[in-house]
């Protein structure tokens, strides 16, 4: 159990770690404020990320989710400021559209036995170019009720605050969490990164449980769009440019294995906390150039990498040997 | 005869009958007229060679495959499964060599993942791990449910299998090589299970190539050979002499010696003891794949390697070779010590290896037949020092012409040879190294009688150069022919060396068998 | 009669017809598409256009052609190529008068040198630790690009300095000046896989890893210094790149280009699983691309569209190579094809 928990918490005490770092360093960095300001800022990331981590598990790979969201955010502004629909229709629209999208590469990919990696990856210029197909410019967004929830406040103890998209990130991981601990899917979705093989000669259903995890990843990059224009207000063709590898590395860090069959969102969410405390000790150090995050959350991606491929070679050895314990003994005579 | 004497004495119905089965692929016939049946309260083991049918008789069974002719009875009822999940829902569960579970989940998990009990729309863990431990304590198997299936030994791994698919239908259960991973502890562990699964009535299939071990568990064996059913047997009333010649195909009077061998020793004891020792091998071993083992061989020895299979002789093979690195003892190449970690450690030192997985370890089917065989060649001289395509052309060719390789040219791909001149290819290619050694894995199985000769022809050719060959073959005939001595090998450990006039079928069998 | 039966069998005729039915579209519905004029003492068209560029694609393809042969897959190669264009543009330095930092030689030495290096780090651990080359690119794909802004200081650098504009600005006896760089770099990849034995060990890798192994071949070093390979062609590919626009930008400089290079190795005849791989064909495949591209153009079509019709492009090609659509496709025919 120990050893299976491990890579949290070395996620858990890198967190620690760096805020704790950050608070020493600077003054005004040790606050409350600031602890919840990574959720409000990383609200989207969140989302994605959830997305991601159940298709990761599984064992494929989602490199669509950055175009995708920037295709919603295109999407909602659109029809929010272009078509003047209503949000009560705009947000299911958007929703079903990236749902559908995802459906899509799922399908493609189960049936026809792709290579995940080429077809999200082709569904990322699909998106992108998509994107400029709405509107080459930014769209910004006026719409009463959309800026309303985008200003909103929710207070919390003391004077600290988080903002509408936080809820529904939290709520998006509460939702996650229950999936895969308490759902035949989500267990069906473990068992599939465990041994596909295996999966299928239990009798488990594979062949809709993977077009399920692309549908689902592609609805988690919508709403973390939707989440986005709560917080920039417009839609922009070059939004989350790169966000996809943002989302991989956060549920790397947190502990997921990109072979697939085990992972854990509140790993991810740690994920996630590390990711925005980076960019926030950049910024508070202010000489380093911000993409510096790159650098570090790329390094940090190589490490745990290898400290999983080390881990598991570790492991192979040792049962290994624990089971040729006795070489089978010679037998002259029965 | 002693087969039939089983049929007319049973003493229960049979729960399940397999009658006249027929099973043909394009141009292979694997099953012809077979019958089986399982009683229930019994273990029943079915015992034979490669090719034998053993798979493709569970694997109609199973629903894998369909028979072509002939009928299945479950309790008397015609039954005609379509696929596993249908066969298992039928009651015919199924445990593999590979354990097929899911190592990231726990062990109660795994027994019921896809059926877990749910309350309120959730799934309730604590009946879950609740109904595992229980099922498992039913079987007087005691571990920790909510732990990864994969912190566990496979023999454990094994019995949660079990566990899963009796949980999910029970009337016949099939075990596929169950043993082939555990040491001595982790078989006796199993066997309990087995055991208990037996006395409650449960009808179990046991296929395995351990000879010992299906003395120590099954209550009936069935023997098939080429397809073809050649008896049913009391294992109690099978003497394991005759299991072994009744499984070759052979009645115990039909030995005869061997001419090949004896007059290859005429040669070699003329040639004295002029003859060079080119591999010395002390006490060679690694754990978990073979008994650490010695043996030596001289210019011109054609060291064969008989056992059954599973007896350990690829095991020997890849350690002597490098492919699997040795933790414990050393070899000698020509008198010098030897540092063979690698495949090209054993090349560079002269030797060459057929494996005998021709498709995956040997024949490159998309390169054509003239890089096939300089690749090996090639890679001695490294990257820079190229051989021309026609120097590689004039090579192929010889190659194709002293072998007599079946093939339009020496361009087409590899892919496009049959079975035979595939093994010829192999050959070729190490036979393009000038090596001093050569092992060679099989070389005559799943070929036509006339290239079957061809090679042996040739091992002797071979040796007469000079050249030292190890020749592994499951047809003890072949190895008496072509060798200058043997090594018998049972249960992965090399048990006995015969060599002069103790070489024949006969005392290899008695040797395997244990002794007069 | 002989020679065509040879070359409808060659890998080469797909790709060639391909560019063929692009060409022929042009020829009817672009105006002026294959007008080529002197001017300024070069030739000047839309066909000098493609094969200028396409040049960038087409030097990743000569690397990746090799990297996918080996059954693995580079995807950092648009990262390294921003970080060429930086550490050159650094190392020349933006002086509005022209006078490099340090002398252009040195400049583009050290930007290769840094290109090969990130190369050898993939290579490192996809052959001896051991990861799966999706996996282990991707590191590179998300660091090399905050490496590649670092190194810029997240400017986009102007240059200059004149005679670094030869690169992917200049002319050479009227054909542009890259162009001769692809038929270098070509040229020496040929010798060098095909009058070696390089070509055969890379296939054979590709192929049967384990039967390599076997063989006595070090399948490990070959995949090593494919990659390292790739990095480098990477590196000129910036070199070029930067040259062209006179100005690194790191977020921006060879972005999505590894699709592109992917694409192009697959349409030239190289399966995605490894084993015979077709250099030439490679470079048809990126001129298909471009083709594409520069079509897209001329129809006043906003160049990012180009990239859902890219998109759609790479599912049609994917599903052509899948065997499952195939068969399907067949049985919808009537034809049923016997499942082995």
């Amino acid at each position: 159990m120990k050893v299976r928990n491990l890579p949290i918490l070395a996620t858990l005490a890198l967190f620690i770690i760096m805020f704790g770092a950050g608070s020493i360093a600077f003054t005004g960095f040790f606050s409350v404020q600031n602890f919840l300001n990574l959720f409000i800022d990383n609200a989207y990331l969140l989302i994605l990320a959830v997305g991601m981590t159940f298709v990761i598990i599984s064992g494929g790979i989602d490199l669509s989710v950055g175009s995708m969201l920037a295709l919603s955010t295109m999407v909602s502004s659109s029809l929010l400021e272009k078509s003047h629909l209503s949000p009560v229709l705009v947000i299911p629209i958007v929703l079903a559209m990236g749902t559908a999208l995802g459906l899509f590469m799922g399908y493609i990919i189960q049936t026809f036995n792709l290579p995940p990696f080429i077809i999200t990856l082709a569904g990322l210029y699909l998106a992108r170019g998509l994107c400029y197909v709405v509107s080459i410019d930014t769209i910004a967004i006026n719409n009463e009720f959309w800026k309303g929830v985008a200003h909103s406040t929710i207070n919390l103890i003391g004077n600290n605050s988080v903002s509408p998209s936080v809820i529904i990130a939290v709520a998006v991981v509460l939702a996650g969490l229950f999936m895969a601990r308490y759902t035949k899917f989500g267990r069906t979705v473990y068992a599939i990164g465990g041994n596909e093989q295996s999966a299928i000669l239990m009798g488990l259903p594979v062949g809709s449980t993977k077009i399920a995890i692309y549908a689902l990843s592609g609805f988690c990059s919508a709403l973390a769009g939707i989440v986005f224009t709560f917080y920039t207000l417009s839609g922009y063709a070059l939004n989350g440019k790169g966000m996809e590898l943002d989302a991989i590395a956060t549920v790397v860090i947190g502990g997921t294995l990109l072979t697939g069959g085990a992972g854990n969102l509140l790993g991810t969410v740690l994920g996630v906390l590390v990711y925005g405390i980076i960019q926030v000790l950049i910024m508070f150090q202010g000489t380093l150039n911000s993409w510096w995050t790159r650098i570090v959350i790329g390094f940090l991606v190589f490490l745990f990498c290898l400290l999983q491929r080390i881990f598991e070679s570790g492991k192979n050895a040792a049962l290994a040997k624990g089971r040729a314990g006795q070489a089978p003994k010679a037998q002259a005579a029965s | 005869m002693a087969g039939e004497e089983a049929w007319g004495m049973s003493e229960s119905t049979p729960i399940l009958e397999m009658r006249k089965i027929s099973k043909h692929f394009p141009g292979v016939k694997a099953l012809s007229d077979v019958d089986f049946r399982l009683f229930p309260g019994e273990v029943h083991a079915i015992m034979g060679q490669n090719g034998a049918g053993k798979s493709t008789l569970v694997k109609v069974l199973t629903g894998v495959y369909k028979q072509n002719s002939g009928e299945m009875l479950l309790e008397g009822r015609p039954i005609r499964p379509d696929s596993p999940l249908a066969a298992q829902k039928l009651g015919i569960s199924t445990v593999y060599q590979e354990i097929n579970l899911c190592p990231n989940l726990s062990v109660a998990e795994n027994i019921f993942v896809g059926r877990q009990p749910m309350k309120l729309g959730r799934i309730d863990w604590g009946q879950l791990n609740r109904r595992a431990e229980e099922a498992l304590k039913r079987l007087n198997v005691s571990v920790d449910v909510t732990q990864m299936l994969s912190s566990y030994s496979i023999a454990i791994q094994q019995m949660v299998a079990i566990v899963r698919v009796l949980d999910v239908s029970s009337r016949i259960l099939i075990l596929d090589e169950p043993t082939s991973s555990l040491d001595e502890n982790e078989v006796e562990q199993l066997f309990k299970v087995i055991r208990k699964l037996r006395d409650d009535g449960l009808a179990i299939l046991f296929i395995t190539h351990f000879l010992d071990q299906t003395y120590r568990i099954s209550d009936r064996i069935t023997i098939l050979k080429n397809g073809e059913f050649v008896g049913e047997y009391r294992t109690e009333n099978l003497p394991k002499l005759e299991l072994i010649a009744k499984m070759l195909g052979k009645e115990l009077s039909e030995f005869s010696f061997a001419m090949g061998g004896a007059e290859r020793k005429q040669e070699s004891a003329q040639a004295g003891s002029d003859a060079k020792g080119l591999l010395s091998v002390k006490d060679l071993g690694l754990r978990g794949s073979i008994a650490p083992f010695s043996l030596s061989l001289d210019e011109g020895d054609v060291l064969g390697l008989a056992g059954l299979l599973g007896s350990g002789r690829t095991e020997m093979a890849r350690l002597i070779f490098g492919i699997d690195g040795a933790n414990q003892g050393e070899i000698q190449v020509k008198g010098k010590k030897a540092s063979i970690k690698s495949p090209r450690s054993a090349m560079l030192a002269g030797m060459g290896f057929c494996s005998e997985d021709r498709k995956n370890e040997g024949i490159f089917s998309e390169l054509t037949v003239r890089e096939n065989v300089i690749l090996a060649l090639q890679g001695r001289k490294g990257t820079f020092r190229y051989i021309p395509k026609k120097k590689q052309l004039e090579i192929a060719d010889e190659l194709i012409k002293s072998l007599a390789i079946k093939t339009p040219g020496a361009n087409n791909e590899a892919g496009q040879l049959s079975g035979g001149n595939q093994q010829k290819l192999m050959l070729a290619r190490w036979l393009a190294t000038n090596p001093i050694i050569l092992i060679l894995d099989e070389p005559t199985r799943g070929i036509d009688v006339g290239a079957k000769l061809e090679i042996m022809e040739l091992i002797l050719n071979l040796s007469r150069q000079g050249m030292g060959v190890i020749f592994i073959s499951s047809e003890f005939e072949e190895v008496v022919r072509c060798s200058t001595r043997i090594a018998v090998l049972k249960d992965k450990a090399k048990i006995a060396e015969l060599s002069g006039e103790q070489m024949s079928e006969s005392n290899i069998m008695h040797t395997i068998a244990g002794g007069r | 009669m002989l020679a065509w039966k040879r070359l409808s069998r060659s890998k080469i005729i797909w790709p060639l017809i391909t560019l063929g039915i692009l060409m022929l579209f042009n020829l009817f519905f672009t105006p002026h598409f294959f007008r080529i004029e002197m001017l300024e003492g070069h030739l000047f068209g839309n066909l000098i256009d493609i094969l200028k560029n396409g040049a960038p694609i087409m030097i990743l393809a000569i690397g990746l052609t090799l990297v996918i042969a080996t059954h693995g897959i580079d995807i950092s190669v648009g990262s390294v190529v921003a970080i060429s264009a930086g550490v050159v543009a650094m190392l020349i330095g933006g002086d509005l008068a022209g006078h490099p930092k340090y002398p252009l030689a040195f400049a583009m030495g050290a930007a290769l040198v840094a290109c090969t290096a990130a190369g050898m780090w993939n290579g490192m651990l996809v052959s001896w630790i051991g990861m799966q080359p999706i996996i282990a690119t991707l590191i590179l794909f998300v660091a090399g690009r905050g490496i590649a802004m670092v190194t810029t200081n997240a400017m986009v650098i102007w240059l200059y300095v004149k005679p670094f504009a030869l690169l992917g600005q200049g002319y050479l006896f009227g054909l542009p000046f890259s162009l001769y760089i692809v038929a270098f770099l070509l040229l020496v990849t040929y010798l060098a896989t095909r009058r070696t034995a390089l070509g055969m060990f890379i296939e054979a890798v590709g192929i049967n890893p384990t039967a390599t192994r076997f063989a006595g071949i070090n399948a490990k070093s070959i995949l090593f210094w494919c990659y390292a390979f790739s990095g480098f062609c990477a590196g000129v590919s910036g070199l070029v790149v930067c040259s062209t626009v006179m100005s690194a930008d790191g977020n921006n400089a060879g972005n999505l280009a590894e699709l592109d290079a992917i694409l192009a190795v697959v349409l030239g005849g190289t399966s995605l699983s490894g084993g015979r791989f077709f250099l030439l064909g490679s470079m048809v495949g990126a001129l298909i691309i471009q083709t594409l591209t520069t079509t897209i153009y001329a129809f006043n079509v906003a160049p990012e569209i180009a990239q859902v019709v890219k998109a759609l492009v790479v599912y049609g090609v994917s599903l052509l190579q899948s065997e499952s659509f195939r068969a399907r496709v067949a049985g919808v025919f009537g034809r049923r094809e016997v499942a082995a």
